[in-house]
């Protein structure tokens, strides 16, 4: 029986201008239907690459990734993706930028009116439905990121792809946002893959957390399963031996055994 | 209700009302010193200069005055018609904006469809962008004399010479801004799979308007900069043809008057365009 989604032997080398760039190899990787996996790393690890290729949006030069048996081999609404910077289209009001990605994904399969009430109840599920008339440029960075989790939700994808959500925001707005996405997760019991710099967000957020070696030549170094029982509470978990545990695993991995080449450090 | 309240208040004691009417009142009076008084100050400094430095006995060109003066029938009916050449200003402008406006759709249109496969496709960049650099700096009436010789006619080839000024920025402009469509934009859309119709449409032409906007605002300009000339050069019925009849008869004060028209108008076209980009890209000023 093979997994919900799969990562066979995926290597990626890029023809740079110096010769060719190997920048993953030998990624092996079997997620459960359901799972959230964290995936963590210094910069330049090949994370996002990898996240690419599960998207469609980069092929492997080695192997492939399999979800229910079937090959990626192209962008897809299946594999909806939440951007670093949301992306959003800046000419569309918050409403139609969801509504877009529902009329293109549901435009066969449902009518007008239920698509609109589906449009709305993705942007009441990220607490967004008091702003549907509003530019995107009219909201806050963390508004932003709600609504572009609302359009990948409602995309209803077999895995949801977070490419460091919530990189460029601030710590307070994070925190909102990442319990956000908790209750998302206990609602929906999505497949998500997830890219973060941040261990306690890897360590509050996912089921495994999945951690990359340096690059050239990144592969993953180690798989840690996070056995805490859900929901989760940060205040809680603060004082949790398990959590401790978890994070200081991950801080020793990244640390002591990876360490940020000096180049990217300095 | 409002309005009900309102009318009570004015009621109930007139020192409400001013109260509430004086905020207003004030930044009016702001605006007015703040935008309006230098400009008309200014132009009464450059005026009052003007008028004395053309005042003397030997001073070749008219002083204000003396415009208006000489001027005063153009000026209180633009809308005369006498026939054949004898026309008020306002049918001389009208008639230069007509071609104008003709000119530019073309080139707008023709500019537009260019940048765009330019902006899309490598393949006709390396090859078109070399040749439209070279051409885009060929002078408009450069152009007249061969449109002449093709044409054999003066209106369509005036018209020409307008579209072929106005083109190139246009064309360079919509280019650029299809190919800073962000990747993100572009990434979506892959999501999305949006068809080719699709991504036109909802992601490439919003995204490049603001671009657009600013080529087509560039060209209208330079399409009024060169009307003016090519009209001087093919005569008949138009604001450039006015100058160079004005001057031929020694007529001095109707070119300065024609001046200030020509350089209101190509102010209101400036204004026009950007208006209209503002209201259908305004989302990128903001």
């Amino acid at each position: 029986m093979s997994a919900y989604l799969s990562f066979e032997n995926v290597g990626m080398i890029f023809k740079g201008a110096n010769g060719p760039f190997i920048a993953l190899r030998d990624i092996e990787l079997k997620i459960e239907r359901g799972e959230f996996v964290a995936l963590i790393g210094h910069s330049g690890c090949g994370k996002s690459t990898l996240l690419n290729i599960v998207a469609g949006l980069l092929r492997a030069t080695t192997g492939g990734v399999l979800l229910q048996g079937k090959e990626v081999s192209e962008p897809g609404p299946d594999r909806a993706v939440v951007f670093q910077n949301h992306s959003l289209l800046p000419w569309l009001s918050v409403y139609d930028n969801v509504r877009l990605a529902v009329d293109k994904v549901h435009g066969r399969t449902k009518t007008s009116a239920e698509r609109d009430e589906w449009t709305r109840h993705n942007l009441a599920l990220v607490g967004m439905d008091h702003a549907l008339e509003k530019r995107p440029q009219e909201i806050s960075g963390g508004m932003k990121q709600r609504v572009g989790i609302a359009r990948a939700l409602a995309m209803e994808p077999k895995v949801l792809l977070l490419d460091e959500p919530f990189g460029a925001l601030d710590a307070l707005t994070r925190a909102t946002l990442q319990d956000t996405v908790m209750e998302l997760q206990a609602k929906l019991k999505n497949t998500v893959i997830m890219i973060t710099h941040d261990v306690d967000e890897a360590v509050l957020l996912s089921d495994r957390v999945v951690m990359m070696t340096n690059g050239p030549a990144a592969t993953i170094g180690e798989v840690m399963e996070v056995k805490l029982p859900r929901p989760r509470n940060r205040l809680q978990l603060a004082s949790d031996p398990e959590y401790n545990r978890c994070r200081q695993q991950i801080l020793e991995f990244l640390y002591a055994r990876h360490r940020a080449p000096a180049a990217h450090a300095a | 209700m409002a309005i009900k309240a309102d009318v009570l208040k004015m009621d109930l004691g007139s020192e409400g009302f001013l109260a509430a009417l004086m905020p207003r009142v004030l930044g009016g009076l702001r605006y007015v010193a703040t935008r309006v008084l230098p400009p008309v100050m200014f132009l009464a400094l450059i005026i009052g200069v003007w008028e004395i430095a053309c005042s003397g006995p030997d001073a070749t060109l008219p002083p204000p005055s003396v415009v208006i003066e000489d001027t005063w029938v153009l000026i209180s009916d633009p809308f005369f018609d006498k026939g054949n050449l004898d026309k008020g200003l306002f049918w001389h402008l009208a008639s230069s904006l007509k071609r104008v406006a003709i000119g530019f759709a073309l080139a707008a249109s023709i500019g537009i469809a260019l940048g765009v496969l330019i902006g899309q496709s490598t393949l006709a960049f390396r090859g078109l962008d070399p040749i439209f650099q070279v051409l885009r700096t060929v002078p408009p009436l450069a152009w007249l004399p061969l449109s002449l010789a093709a044409f054999r006619n003066a209106d369509p080839s005036a018209i020409f010479v307008i579209a072929i000024t106005a083109i190139w920025p246009i064309i360079l402009n919509t280019a650029v801004g299809i190919r800073n469509i962000p990747q993100d934009y572009r990434n979506v859309a892959q999501v999305l799979r949006l068809n080719g119709f699709e991504y036109f449409f909802k992601v490439m032409l919003p995204a490049t308007v603001p671009f657009m906007f600013t080529g087509l605002k560039i060209g209208i300009g330079l399409s009024w900069l060169a009307i003016v000339a090519a009209e001087m050069l093919i005569g008949g019925v138009g604001i450039g043809f006015f100058i160079w009849d004005a001057w031929n008869s020694s007529l001095i004060s109707e070119i300065i008057l024609a001046l200030i028209y020509v350089g209101l108008v190509g102010f209101m076209l400036d204004r026009l365009i950007a208006f209209i980009g503002n209201r259908i890209g305004g989302y990128a000023q903001q």
